[in-house]
């Protein structure tokens, strides 16, 4: 700090914290979703450091699928009760009405109900004109393209081809009634930033990242935790029990897990470093086609 | 990956206090699909380790059904994104990606080579410290080379590698390389780029890109990933002037009031006097505060909350800069402009403007020309169409806090929106303004937002004509000090000796405007400069119709006097009635600063305003130690050899 130059990390916090400041200035309504993991833990911490010694000045909304770890529910409800944040949860009434689960419906059909309608109806309900998602440029090719600011239509569309160009620290905030910006403030992060963020401001995350003894199934060459008694074993499929990490959180019956002795932050960043496979390699969803993600999130998901 | 060395070295925890926080380069790569660009960054991220197993794995199969390059993996997959280019074999935006080396973070900001290449070189080369502009060693400098290096050198990027690229289909000869380094060199000597570094490489080979190979020995230099993790960028940040543009207001309870922003340039300590804009209130920094704590000092780009020892109104948007070193506070800026939208731009026409974090409406006066981008001539047009960029006067509805972008990035920079579409039609660097050029022109163009309406000089009678009726060559004098300091005296008597003199004059002061014209008008700041910018508004009517003014304001700030000065233009003479606070305040007839020292009234100059001495007044004037007369005589004279007072 004397020589009055900023290390990469600092320069990633502040430009992020402009980044948060700015929506809450110029937005009626911003929203800041939070989906329990690395990247919303570490969003959340810009926030309250965009405010403080204020509070953070809008909701933090999760939206729940009902298939989440159960660990990550109980992460979640004890750091809103320490923060004291305005916390709000939406769970999509007809995925419960109708049961909707990834064993009984599939992936895909559990994926659009839960995860992408149920955050179009959350944000409907609050008629948010603003969405924070804690999304990186590096975790998927289709990424690398997205803008800071996402401006979405009124059906949470978003167009590849017509978006706002986005210079200097200038963003354009105008939006019609109905439309609404999807906000990325950690655009510019890696995996590896997120980590080293994570180990220099030794944030609390869920235990689930770190490698411990867990009840296992291999399915599709990929570790399966047995989280609750809803997943049905096939025949001959007995858990066992394995040192093993994840290094994306979602839904349990949708999240492979990793073989790993990494326990503590420090270890994580080690095995990333040394890693030769991509963070998303762990996400069923990403797997069905070669632009999965992209047509998705034409749909409106994050 | 290229971390591992150091890893096996020191182990986890020593690696991390080392290595956990590095420095950050930001990186544009320019040139077309031809020239080998996306094979360029595959290859660096390749030959650097970045490219994780899955990833490899997916690409090589993405090779036999897009690739060009046979069994091979074709690099330039990793880095095509979305669906639509991947089919058409094109990329259509920009794109940024990602990757480190022990020393450094790397983002580098992809763009076409091709289609909408201005508008998206101009988004990617904002934020960047760096351009690599690819040439093919075929063929040599080419037209979209000038392109890339003139948009890179409009957005300000100080530093550039020319990477000379397919050295291997030239034989790796040295000639070729010197022969395209002297056209580029030459070239360039019109952009005002301080840097430029030459690498010959083979990305397709991977020479000279990470590993320097062994097919040009007489190349001395670094590879491109040495040079980009050694390049000195630090001292490019402007730490001079204090500029912290107000993003919000933070009032968590009645104790505290602070102001949060990003310090677009400079340093703030606490203790540091203050002056905010537009109101020209000043305070010192109480204190400046983060999360992590209470700091010293902040420098930019620091996002911090600033608190101030007086309560004084500031709100976002507005700008908190050192009282000796403001930036100028204008509505009238004149930029260059990159035309982002398919309607082109035609003057008139009205916009939001968004800079730092201040947005109002402005309308675009006049197009000056229009540059050339291939061969930087200058074009007269009547309108700006998409990917084009000019020079424009615009004319906003409030005044901005602003700097000349190749002074400060952060306050010479600005976007215009459409407002019924919202979209960001362009964007603006702002240029230092010619003073005198800028009034004349001025004149010659309505004010009237909104509308394509230009003054046409309907008039038949001539400003020489009216002179020549009336007998005189008109002036403004424009008079400024403290209050009590003497104007008005001395304009009055001034007025007196002229009228013998049989010239037509008229004088304006405080009184005179306040209870007429401006009564609409209060004492903010604001307020202020519009008593003052109507006053010379009055005075260059006054001066087409062959009369002079005698103007008596006690016009506190400099930057405001400076636009008095450019709305009358020519004729325009300052004078300074000098005299001490202490004087001015034993001369409180009316009790003005009896009640602003007591509480009773704010805003007064001397007092709880601050008052900038003039440094270009052509008159000064003693009115403690010299009598009226004496400073009459001397404006007289003033007058007189200027050649004012002649028939």
């Amino acid at each position: 700090m004397t020589n009055y130059a900023l290390s990469h990390l600092q320069q990633l916090e502040q430009e992020s914290i402009h980044i948060i400041r700015e929506v809450a200035s110029e937005f009626e309504r911003p929203v800041m979703l939070y989906s329990v993991g690395k990247d919303s833990g570490v969003m959340l911490r810009l926030a309250q450091k965009a405010f403080a010694p204020a509070k953070i000045p809008f909701k933090i909304l999760h939206v729940n699928t009902r298939w989440k770890f159960r660990e990550m529910i109980t992460f979640r409800d004890n750091l809103m009760k320490e923060l004291d944040l305005d916390f709000i949860e939406w769970i999509n009434p007809e995925g419960i009405k109708n049961d909707i689960g990834p064993f009984k419906h599939g992936t895909q059909r559990h994926t659009h109900v839960m995860k992408t309608e149920g955050l179009k109806q959350a944000l409907n309900n609050g008629q948010y004109d603003a969405a924070f998602g804690g999304a990186r440029r590096d975790e998927e090719k289709s990424r690398a393209k997205e803008r800071i600011f996402s401006f979405r239509d009124r059906h949470h569309q978003w167009d590849p081809k017509n978006q706002r160009p986005e210079l200097w620290d200038l963003f354009n905030c105008e939006v019609q009634k109905g439309e609404s910006i999807r906000v990325f403030p950690l655009s510019n992060w890696t995996e590896l930033d997120v980590w080293l963020y994570v180990h220099k401001e030794q944030l609390p995350m869920v235990p689930l990242y770190l490698a411990k003894e867990r009840p296992v199934v291999k399915r599709n060459g990929t570790w399966i935790m047995v989280d609750d008694d809803r997943m049905p074993l096939e025949d001959g499929e007995t858990p066992e029990m394995k040192m093993v990490r994840f290094r994306t959180l979602g839904c349990y019956p949708l999240t492979g897990a990793i073989e790993s002795e990494a326990d503590t932050v420090p270890k994580i960043i080690e095995e990333m470093l040394r890693s030769r496979d991509s963070e998303r390699q762990g996400r069923v969803i990403d797997f069905d086609e070669g632009n999965s993600m992209e047509d998705k999130k034409r749909e409106g998901y994050f | 990956m290229t971390f591992s060395t150091q890893l096996d070295d020191l182990g986890i925890e020593k690696y991390l206090e080392k290595y956990g926080e590095r420095e950050m380069l930001k990186l544009l790569t320019c040139g077309s699909v031809d020239d080998g660009k996306s094979t360029l960054i595959g290859r660096l991220l390749y030959d650097s380790d970045q490219v994780h197993d899955d990833v490899l794995e997916a690409t090589t199969k993405a090779s036999g059904k897009f690739g060009t390059t046979g069994k091979e993996v074709d690099l330039a997959l990793l880095v095509d994104g979305l669906q639509a280019e991947r089919e058409q074999g094109i990329t259509i935006d920009v794109a940024y990606r990602y990757f480190a080396t022990d020393r450094r973070k790397f983002v580098m900001a992809d763009t076409p080579g091709h289609v909408q290449y201005t508008r998206n070189m101009a988004t990617g080369a904002s934020a960047c410290d760096l351009a690599v502009i690819l040439i093919d060693a075929r063929q040599g400098v080419l037209e979209q080379t000038h392109r890339h290096s003139f948009i890179c050198s409009l957005l300000g990027i100080k530093h550039f590698v020319i990477a000379i690229n397919k050295m291997d289909l030239v034989d790796y000869s040295q000639d070729r390389f010197e022969e395209i380094r002297a056209a580029y060199t030459e070239f360039a000597a019109r952009l005002q780029v301080p840097d430029i570094h030459f690498i010959p490489m083979s990305a397709l080979v991977g020479e000279n890109v990470v590993h320097r190979g062994e097919s040009m020995p007489w190349f001395q230099g670094s590879p491109l990933l040495d040079h980009l993790e050694t390049v000195h960028v630090g001292s490019d940040r402007n730490l001079m002037d204090l500029r912290f543009p107000v993003q919000n207001v933070l009032r968590p309870n009645l104790d505290f009031r602070g102001y949060s922003g990003t310090l677009a340039s400079g340093v703030v300590r606490v203790g540091d006097k203050i002056i905010a804009l537009p109101s020209g209130k000043q305070s010192t920094v109480k204190s400046i505060e983060t999360f992590d704590g209470q700091l010293e000092v902040a420098f930019a780009p620091m996002a911090v909350v600033m608190t101030l020892n007086d309560e004084i109104d500031i709100s976002r948007g507005d700008m908190i800069a050192a009282p000796n070193n403001a930036p100028t506070l204008t509505n009238g800026v004149e930029a260059m402009l990159v035309w982002f939208n398919d309607a082109p731009m035609k003057p008139g026409s009205n916009y939001l403007i968004k800079h730092t974090t201040a947005q109002t409406s402005a309308t675009i006066t006049d197009l000056r020309y229009r540059i050339n981008v291939a061969n930087m001539h200058r074009e007269t047009v009547p309108e700006l169409g998409m990917n084009e960029v000019g020079r424009v006067r615009l004319d906003c509805a409030r005044p901005l806090a602003v700097d000349s972008y190749t002074k400060n990035h952060g306050t010479g920079s600005f976007i215009l929106i459409d407002r019924m579409t919202n979209a960001t039609v362009a964007a603006g660097m702002i240029v230092e303004r010619k003073i005198a050029e800028d009034a004349l022109k001025r004149r010659t163009d309505s004010h009237d937002a909104g509308s394509n309406v230009r003054l046409q000089d309907k008039r038949h009678i001539s400003t020489e004509q009216r002179q020549q009726r009336l007998n005189q060559k008109p002036f403004v004098l424009w008079i400024t000090g403290l209050p009590r300091s003497g104007k008005s005296s001395i304009a009055y008597e001034l007025e007196q000796r002229l009228f013998d003199k049989q010239k037509f004059v008229q004088v304006l002061d405080g009184e005179i405007l306040r209870l007429g014209i401006n009564r609409d008008l209060g004492f903010n700041g604001a307020d202020r400069w519009e008593n003052q910018r109507r006053a010379a508004e009055l005075a260059r009517l006054n001066m087409t119709m062959g009369i002079s003014t005698i103007i008596a304001l006690v016009s506190p700030l400099g930057f405001e006097r400076q636009q008095a000065r450019e709305i009358v233009g020519d004729g325009f003479h300052q004078v300074f009635c000098n005299a001490p606070l202490e004087a001015c305040e034993g001369r409180d007839t009316h009790g003005l600063y009896k009640r602003a020292r007591a509480g009773e009234i704010a805003n007064v100059t001397g007092i709880d305003a601050p008052y900038e001495e003039p440094t270009k007044a052509a008159i000064v004037l003693d009115t403690v130690n010299d009598s009226i007369d004496t400073n009459v005589q001397k404006i007289l004279d003033h007058l007189s050899n200027n050649g004012l007072l002649e028939s």
